[in-house]
Formats: C-alpha cells, structure tokens, sequence
C-alpha cells in the first residue's frame, strides 16, 4: 500500500539535471528543518484520510449495522485499490453506537476530538442521526448519513449533516404513489406503526397518490408496543382494494400471518415497504401470504435479469449471492434497500474531497462547499444503484425506486421510477446557514 | 466520637475539593475528556436525585426516566414550539418535573415494595408512550433539535464548550450541595429512619407519608432539574430518553458508586461511562476480530465489582475504612 501511495505522489518523469537535483534538494532540506513541517508533509503526504464510521453494532439496529459495516469495508478497499482520495488512502475508524442517540452524539465527539477523524459517516438509524447531529454541528465535522429518513431534507438539523448516497421517506412514497393507483386499486388503507416513522408515510403518501385518482379510503395506527394486530383488521374499510403496510421491528411476520389468515385468499392487494423485511428470508415460514404482493425496493435485493456490470461487481464486492445473502452464509440475508447508501456515499465523501482539494481538519468548511456544490451523480460503479439528483438546499439526493412482485418466494422488479416521480419542492436551505 | 463540628469540617472539605477537583479538569482534560465530562455531570445530577429516594429512602424505582424526561420534555418544547429563552425554558422543565413527581409519588406511594417498583415501571412506560402518542409535537421516538441559536442564556453561549462544562459544574455543585444538606438536616434522618424501619418511624410520631412524598417529589425535581440541563447543553430531546432503559441506568450508577453516598452517583456515572468507553476502545484495538460486544466486558466488569464492593464503591470504603463519609 505504502508503494502504491508513493508511486502515485512522484511527479511526473521531466527532464532533470544534476544542478537542478541539487538546486531542489537544498531547498528541500531547508523546508524540511523549518519547524512544524515534518507533520504537514506528512499530512500532505501519507497520512490516510479518516473516515469515522459511526456504526450500530448493538441494539436495535445491529441486523443493519452488521451489513454497514460489510459495505463501508468493501467500498473502502474499492477506493483504496483505485488510488485512494487525492492519492491519501482511506482509513475507517469505527464506534459502536448501541443504535442509542445519547450514545451516538459522544460518538461523534470522539471522531472529532480524539480520534481526530476528517468525517463522520454512515448512520441509519433516525434517533441517532437526530440525536448526533447538534454534537456534529457545534463540531463543525461534516457528518454523512445514510438514514432514509426526511429528517435531513426537512431542515431540522445543520449544515454539516448530508443525506447524498440514499433517498428519503418522502421522495420514496411520492415516488410509488401513482403506480400504485394506475396498478393495485384507487381506494387504499394505510397501516402503520403510530409513531414518527409512520405517520412520515400517513402524511407524505396520500398526495401523489390521490393526485393520480386514488383514495386513501382508511387509516390504521398500529400502537407501539403492539404484538397481535387481529383486533385492528376489522378496521380495514370492506370497500378497500389496496393495504399499504409499513412496519417495523419482529412485529412484522406476525402481522404478515394474522393479515393472511384474516382473508384468506381472497383478501385486497397488498403494497408494503421493505423496510419490514430487510435481513429477513421472503421465504420465510408464515410469510408464503406475500406471494403475489407488491414490495417497494431501494435496489434489488435478488439479483435481476437485466442487472448491469457494475451491479454485478458491487454485489461481488459486498459479498452478496443472488438471492441477496451472504456468500458464506444463506440465511444471513443482507439489508440491501439500505446498505447501497454507504457504498455510494463513501464515493460521494471522495468526490467531494477530491473537488475540494482537502488536505485536513482545516478545510472541513470547503468541504461542505464542496459537497454542496454537488448537482447529480451518474450510474456506474460508483453508484451502482442508479444515477441521483442532489439538491444541495436541503443536503438530500433523488433517485430511482423499484417495485418488485413476491413470485416463488423470491422479489422481481416489475417497475423502476424515475427520479423525477419522487422529487419535491425544497422546505430549507441548508446553504443559507453559516459555516 | 467526634464531634459534630468536626465531622462537618471534614464532610464540607471533601466535597469543596471534589468541587474544586472538577474546576480544575476544566483546564486539564483533553477536548474529549471535557466534552464528556460535561455530559457527565448533568448525569450525575440524575444519579443524585435517584439516590435520594432509592439510596437514602430505601423506595426502588424503576419510573425515574419520566422525571428526567419531564424536564427534558418541559424545556425542550418550550424552545422548540414557544420560543421560550433558556431561564424560562429550566423553569418549565423544573415545574414538570415538580407536577408529576407530586402526581406519581401521591399515587405510587399507596403501595410498599415490589409493588412500588412496578407502579413506578407502569407509569413510567406511560409517560414513554406519552412522548411517542404525541409525535405531532414531540417527533417521537426520532426526536427533534434545538438549535445552537435557541441555547443562549444572555451573552453566553451555551454550546461552547467551556461555557457548557461550567453550567454543567454549577448545576452540579449547587445539587451536591442541596442533596448534602437535605439528607443531613433532620429531613434526611427521618428518610433513612423510614428506610430502616418504617413502621417504627411510624411509631416516633412521624408522618411517613408526607416524608416518603417529600423524598418523591425532591428526587423528581432533581432529575428533571438533570433533564432540563441535557436538552438545552446538548440540544437533543428523544422517546428513547423516556425509555426504561433510563430508568435502569441511574439505579446502576447509583449502585456502582455506592447507594446512600452523596458522592457515589458521581463516581458511578463516571466509572460506568469509561467502562462502556474504554471497552469499546479494548476490542477495537486489540481484539478486533471478535465478535463480542462491549456489554460482555461491561458485564463482567459489574458481576466483578459488586463481588468485592457489595455496597457500591464509596459505600463499600465507608463500611471499611472511612466510616464518616457522608
């Protein structure tokens, strides 16, 4: 690595004399017994750009996090065997944050002011990236998520916090709502867990979906320390054709089975995010209702028919099977809707970086300039889930969603979104704030 | 036996160095070590108003997140919906704490023991679904932020980090102090004579009630005193604040660091944290292949501690060898 690094810093062969190496070596020694510069050569040099990874390792969210952790690996290695950023290679440094937000803000105080890391990088979970943020904006250390949730595009945090390698909550609703309607029924129930992560999808559905003739016909909020969801499928209107169901956590596969049982075969059509199912088997036990039903996916997480290569190299590179497994092991199942967002945004983080010429601590402000003067990311290797539109107002990215149909077990895309099906009008603007 | 004069000398001494030990970190710890020990104190605080009814009262809770929530929550939606400044904001916080811990100690101390642990449980699991039942204000358990703007108090900025450490230490300080004095004053030596012996207490003429009430009500306000600093420190209201896990957490300082002490929360919440730290950093470095948690070593660490120091640390140390440790 250090050859490689080394080789990449020669200048280039020119023609060079005996007095000029002389000339030049001179100068050089002079430089370099001015005092402070062995450490800025340094840091100009070798030192690898640190990348705090604010990982869930314990608690709620460690199913994802095991998973984040695997790609912010692999597309590390990715960035590093093609040369690193601006020749520096890429460095992790990872903390556990118990998916706790109390936690998740010492976190960040340590990447800063102990670890000494450039940023902070790859959280999902919504109460930690919340609860982080004000630490990463007195701080002043950009801090990039990979959370889906509207959070960031809402205005609610800082300038230093960005949401570039993964869509939010409300372009991924807005995005499918009109699909929906023209394919499943025009008179739809929502249920949802009846805390913030649901009620996103109760207020930022119905728009576009009743834009395009549909009717959001009935409401069920699930209460949160719920187990047994029969006693709230009564509330389902009879004229229902569409179950749109978001929910989290275990809850999940019972609430799949007591729904199937409820209608037997002849229930309406069922819509459901993924979210519910991610590091879970589709062909799980009790989960055979779903065949047929309609799924929202962030990236495919069975390998399709039309896959392009750099889909391909990316899930060779994470160590994924074509059922969206790990290649050592069948039943550890990957969170692929999520765990693309850390993939790209690495490769974000090195754009930026790269765009700002960033050489330390020091240019932490260009470089939220930097990243903000992003506009669109084109498909390819670095962002194999699809191409992306930034909107630097509201440090949020727009791409494309997929909707894949549950056939023998096994999720098949039947539709891609563009981007423009999920895009909305800015509610902030981050670039107002001042650095 | 001394007397009390002397022993009062001493007591003050210990706890004006402590104060004064802390002072001085202000300028010694390293940039995280000050962050940290910011958070730190105002957690202490929580710990100190447990102590006051489970170390010193001897009444289990397991309900106490609702009161540092209620601070959390009364300054944190003040600022964040009614633009309220930050005395305004304390304030709030200190009247929700005040106003439920009357409302849940009238009720919960109808009940004795066990009983009182899960009443306590069951009210606290309430006021967490509270804060979840009204995300249209509260946001849930995704929670919401203040922003550095709103957390000004006059000409200081309460984001910074020194000035942060200093509103940390005087909230402490002014709470030790408060804790001192209650559990020394004649207040104090009728809770510990209720936690010895309610019914013979009883029996002495005293109302044990009303104490009990008393200890509730002062262990509230302090921990939401304690909530109301975290949210406008560090600028951060949650669900998960109000989760049970938080009500655990105090109790675990509290006996790490030695019920029935005034300066065991303290160093239950300092050594709790650096464990969970410093565990972290251990596998990390030296043993980054394992796939093991921190909480493995966290464990360990407390079976271990409890083993050899059954009575927490400064209480352990009082039993042994300094037996007028307040």
């Amino acid at each position: 690595m250090a050859d490689k690094r080394t080789s990449l810093l020669l200048p280039k062969k020119q023609g060079l004399t005996r007095r000029g190496a002389l000339k030049g070596l001179g100068a050089a020694a002079g430089i370099m017994a001015a005092p402070g510069f062995v450490r800025y050569a340094q840091a100009q040099s070798s030192e690898p750009i640190r990348i705090g990874f604010q990982a869930h390792r314990t608690g709620i969210g460690a199913a994802y996090g095991r998973w984040y952790e695997r790609v912010t690996t692999a597309a590390a290695a990715a960035i590093n065997d093609a040369g690193g950023i601006n020749g520096r290679p890429l460095e992790i440094v990872t903390e556990d944050d118990g998916t706790d937000p109390k936690r998740g803000a010492e976190v960040v105080e340590k990447f800063a002011n102990q670890h000494k890391t450039d940023v902070v990088f790859g959280t999902l979970f919504s109460h930690v990236v919340v609860g982080s943020a004000p630490a990463a904006g007195e701080l002043k250390i950009p801090y990039y998520v990979v959370s889906e949730g509207y959070h960031v595009a809402s205005g609610n945090l800082n300038r230093y916090v960005f949401q570039p390698g993964i869509t939010d909550v409300k372009a991924q609703v807005r995005a499918v709502g009109p699909w929906i309607a023209d394919n499943l029924g025009k008179k739809i129930t929502l249920v949802f867990p009846d805390y913030a992560f649901g009620h996103d999808h109760r207020d930022k559905f119905p728009e576009k979906y009743e834009a395009a003739g549909g009717k959001v016909v009935g409401l069920v909020p699930i209460p949160p320390t719920e187990t047994s969801f029969t006693r709230y499928l009564p509330q389902i209107p009879s004229e229902t054709e569409v179950i749109y169901h978001v929910m989290v956590g275990p809850g999940v596969l019972t609430f799949v089975k007591e729904l199937g049982e409820f209608y037997g075969s002849s229930g309406p059509k069922l819509f459901g995010f993924l979210d519910s199912l991610e590091a879970v088997d589709i062909a799980s036990p009790g989960l055979e209702f779903l065949e047929g039903s309609h799924f929202w996916e962030a990236m495919p997480r069975y390998l399709q028919p039309d896959a392009s290569d750099a889909v391909k190299a990316y899930r060779a590179a994470v160590g994924v099977d074509d059922n969206g497994a790990s290649v050592n092991d069948p039943k550890d199942v990957s969170t692929a809707s999520h765990m693309f967002g850390c993939w790209e945004t690495l490769h974000i983080i090195k754009h930026a970086m790269e765009a700002a010429d960033y050489q330390g601590p020091a240019d932490r402000a260009k470089l939220v300039e930097a990243t903000e003067a992003l506009t669109s990311f084109a498909a390819g290797a670095a962002h194999p889930q699809g191409d992306k539109v930034f909107n630097a107002k509201i440090h949020q990215s727009f791409g494309h969603q997929h909707i894949s149909q549950v056939s023998g077990g096994k999720l098949n895309v039947v539709h891609t979104t563009s981007i423009e099906d999920g895009m909305y009008e800015a509610e902030a603007d981050y670039t107002t704030m001042s650095l | 036996m001394m007397g009390l004069g002397n022993l009062t000398g001493r007591v003050l001494i210990l706890h004006l160095a402590v104060v004064a030990l802390l002072f001085a970190l202000q300028f010694l710890l390293p940039a995280y070590h000050h962050g940290i020990m910011a958070r730190i104190l105002v957690l202490a605080v929580f710990a100190m108003g447990y102590n006051l009814l489970f170390g010193y009262t001897g009444l289990l809770s397991l309900g106490h997140a609702m009161f540092f929530s209620a601070g959390l929550y009364g300054a944190g939606l003040t600022v964040y919906h009614l633009d309220w400044g930050v005395p305004a904001a304390f304030a709030a916080g200190l009247a929700s704490g005040l106003v439920l811990s009357t409302v849940v100690g009238f009720l919960a101390l109808r009940t004795t023991g066990v009983a009182f642990l899960i009443v306590t449980m069951m009210f606290g699991q309430v006021a967490y679904l509270f804060t979840l039942y009204f995300g249209d204000w509260t946001r849930g358990e995704e929670g919401l932020t203040l922003s550095q703007a709103a957390r000004q108090l006059g000409p200081l900025d309460l984001t910074d980090p020194t000035t942060r450490y200093f509103a940390a230490l005087v909230l402490f300080t002014v709470v030790l102090f408060v804790t001192l004095a209650l559990v020394r004053a004649p207040f104090g030596r009728v809770l510990i004579a209720i936690r010895e012996n309610e019914e013979r207490t009883r029996m002495l003429g005293y109302d044990t009630f009303r104490n009990k009430l008393g200890a509730t009500i002062g262990s509230g306000v302090i921990c939401a005193a304690s909530g109301a600093a975290y949210v406008l420190l560090f600028g951060y209201f949650g669900s998960s604040f109000a989760a049970v896990q938080y009500s655990i957490l105090p109790l675990l300082w509290v006996l790490v660091g030695g019920a029935a002490t005034t300066l065991g929360p303290l160093l239950g919440t300092v050594l709790m944290f650096y464990l969970v730290d410093l565990s972290n950093d251990l596998l990390n470095s030296r043993f980054p292949d394992w796939d093991v948690s921190y909480l493995g070593i966290v464990g360990v660490a407390l079976v271990l501690l409890i083993l050899f120091f059954p009575k927490g640390l400064l209480g352990s140390v009082r039993d042994r060898w300094v037996r007028w440790l307040p």
